[in-house]
């Protein structure tokens, strides 16, 4: 490895990124839903790091006498509880902004775990000798066989039924689809003139794989985290409403309906508001998901 | 063709293997000794104990037993449940139908859907249609469907009172069921109201079942479109004067449903992981259901093949896709 070369790429980099950020970010703003996507997400993040602090009650608290109270707007409701009570008498509004963080740790670990465990099985499976590749992706396909929230329900049953194990259980779920991703893009970068020249160099394995050609793959990873973390936040909600995600008293989104549904026909408040609460927040990301591809990936801009 | 067929179907055995493996291990590393749990309550004498895990071959070493499950699942033998002592086989198909005739009319519902409004959308592509309609698929594809079938039953079952929350059919009829599939059993039986019943009880779920699908179909034939409208072949037949309408609908949708038939195969797993959801929800007695209640009772084997039977057939679905498209498309064929 000569220091000519790897100063030039640095200064090449250098001169290059702002102008490739300021693209981005040109593209991405002409998509309006991309930027709605991008301060609902916000806020969401925003809740989800200052929630306890600003929800008006706590969110476990039971205020007996209120219980299954509506919210202000209809009789027999008042502005203390503003979207109502539920059956035990916590307060909704509180339970849901408190509820934030949950689906966002959620996304939050689920996407790095799966991506970076992803990524780099996929980046073995590009560099490594061809009996290791057919080897990492047919063991891809057998998890892929299997549908996934089937296989995160019976993993989270064999791990024990908690938020963490669901986690687990839907990252291990997400992960092929990161390996096959990185693996693909591997495949054509590695043919690319620029790589065969840095290892004439005299570039390393590690050096090739790290430096080299995974910068030129992450665009279509990153719009695949985007995807998956709302996958996630669904899945997880998905579990957590079958009883197999987080447990009461946590008031994470899914769990909420569940501990609601006997009470849909009675109070329609307390299943209305957690679901809509993780439709918002999935949609924004799958917004901003679409946008990202849009401005990732030229190819696809035109659809 | 047969090269081609005969290297899919080569990956297959591997893959087989190891999801039949993979099934094999969940009843290992699950927790809680099976003997117990099917011992229930009255708990269960050594002697008893060690009879019943030679019984079920628990006390031979794993690759013995895994052997042995291996050769009776090529034979059709995937143990029996150990709630109804019933075979996991059995129950399977007998369950199976309630599944398919659910998926089948929300498949239906998402392709007689999500096609004309792909079209419509790319053919007025930014236009108000276009907007609508693919917004609405985004929120279509964002749904948290156990929500969604709350909020129908909220609507329609509670406030309307025009649907009926779970089940198949109403209590009060009562037939033979020869093909499983309610609707044309309810028609066969003759009896009066029978049909009309099995359809109500038919629609909340197939709309929650068919919600992610059609959002997807739609945005897929809405890209597949817009792809080949651009194409060269379209041009000439605009330019040789043929009628939009005859363009859009020979030239231009047929090239598209490609891609879009691929979708639709592909998302037989999609549709499965929802029926686990629409099924414990309204009560609908298929496989979704029956995995859901068997993880939750601990009945292993029933885990164990439901699993493998789920996994094999969308396998088969997607090998099927996978020959299909090789067919339609002679490059796939030569790589």
């Amino acid at each position: 490895m000569t220091d000519a070369s790897s100063t030039q790429t640095a200064s090449a980099i250098g001169e290059e990124r702002p102008s490739r950020l300021k693209e981005f970010w040109f593209y991405f703003r002409e998509n309006r839903g991309a930027v709605i996507g991008l301060w609902i997400f916000a806020i969401f993040a925003f809740l989800a790091l200052f929630g306890p602090w600003i929800a008006p009650h706590d969110a476990t608290e039971q205020f007996r006498t209120n219980a299954l109270q509506p919210p202000f707007w209809q009789e027999g409701g008042s502005t203390e509880f503003l979207l109502g009570t539920d059956p035990l008498g916590r307060d909704m509004l509180s339970r849901l902004i408190v509820g934030a963080r949950f689906s966002f740790f959620v996304g939050i670990v689920v996407v790095s775990v799966a991506a970076s465990g992803g990524i780099l099985i996929g980046l073995l499976a590009g560099f490594a000798p061809k009996w290791v590749d057919t080897i990492i992706m047919r063991i891809m396909d057998i998890i892929l066989a299997f549908p996934s929230l089937l296989l995160a329900l019976v993993l989270v049953a064999i791990l024990g039924p908690s938020l963490i194990n669901a986690m687990i259980a839907i990252a291990i779920v997400l992960q092929p689809h990161y390996v096959r991703l990185t693996r693909a893009s591997v495949m054509s970068e590695r043919q690319k003139d620029y790589v065969t020249s840095a290892r004439v160099v005299g570039a390393g394995t590690l050096r090739l794989m790290f430096v080299t050609v995974l910068p030129n793959c992450l665009s279509p990873i990153i719009v695949q985290a985007a995807l998956s973390f709302s996958t996630a936040i669904l899945d997880a909600a998905a579990l957590g409403f079958l009883g197999m995600g987080a447990q009461p008293p946590t008031p994470e989104w899914g769990t909420m309906l569940a501990e609601a549904r006997e009470f849909i026909l009675r109070a329609w408040w307390v299943v209305t508001f957690p679901g809509l609460a993780i439709l918002v927040t999935v949609l924004a990301i799958n917004l901003l998901g679409d946008g990202l591809r849009d401005a990732l990936d030229p190819k696809l801009k035109r659809s | 063709m047969l090269n081609y067929v005969l290297s899919r179907l080569l990956t297959f055995v591997p893959t087989f293997l190891g999801v039949t493996l993979i099934s094999f291990a969940f009843i290992r590393v699950l927790p809680g000794d099976p003997i117990i749990v099917m011992a229930g309550e009255r708990g269960v004498s050594q002697e008893r104990y060690d009879q019943l895990a030679a019984q079920f071959g628990f006390d031979r070493p794993m690759y013995v037993q895994f052997w042995d499950y291996f050769t009776g699942v090529l034979q059709g033998d995937l143990g029996n449940s150990f709630v109804t002592k019933k075979p996991v086989w059995d129950e399977f198909f007998t369950l199976f139908p309630a599944t398919l005739e659910l998926s089948l009319c929300a498949m239906i519902l998402a392709i007689i859907l999500g096609l004309p409004a792909g079209v419509i959308a790319a053919v007025n592509r930014g236009k108000f249609f276009d907007r609508a309609l693919m917004s609405t698929a985004l929120v279509g594809y964002s749904m948290p469907i156990f929500w969604w079938a709350l909020l129908l039953i909220i609507v329609f079952s509670g406030n309307l009172g025009w649907t009926p929350v779970s089940g198949r059919i109403d209590l009060l009829y009562y037939f033979p069921d020869p093909t499983g599939f309610m609707l044309i059993d309810s028609l066969a039986s003759g009896q009066k109201g029978a049909f009309w019943s099995a359809i109500r009880h038919l629609i909340l779920p197939t709309i929650v079942l068919g919600t992610i699908p059609l959002a997807v179909i739609a945005r897929q034939t809405r890209s597949a479109m817009l792809e080949v409208l651009g194409e060269d072949y379209v041009r000439t037949a605009r330019a040789k004067g043929m009628s939009p309408g005859r363009i859009n609908s020979i030239h231009a949708l047929r090239n598209a449903l490609i891609p879009v038939i691929t979708v639709i195969g592909l998302s037989v797993g999609t549709l499965l992981a929802g029926a686990i959801l629409t099924e414990t929800i309204f009560s609908w007695p298929g496989i979704g259901k029956w995995m859901v209640d068997s993880i939750f009772r601990r009945d292993y084997p029933v885990v164990q093949g439901g699993l493998l039977l789920i996994a094999v057939m969308v396998m088969i679905v997607n090998l099927t896709v996978d020959m299909l498209y090789g067919l339609i498309n002679p490059k796939i064929r030569k790589r």
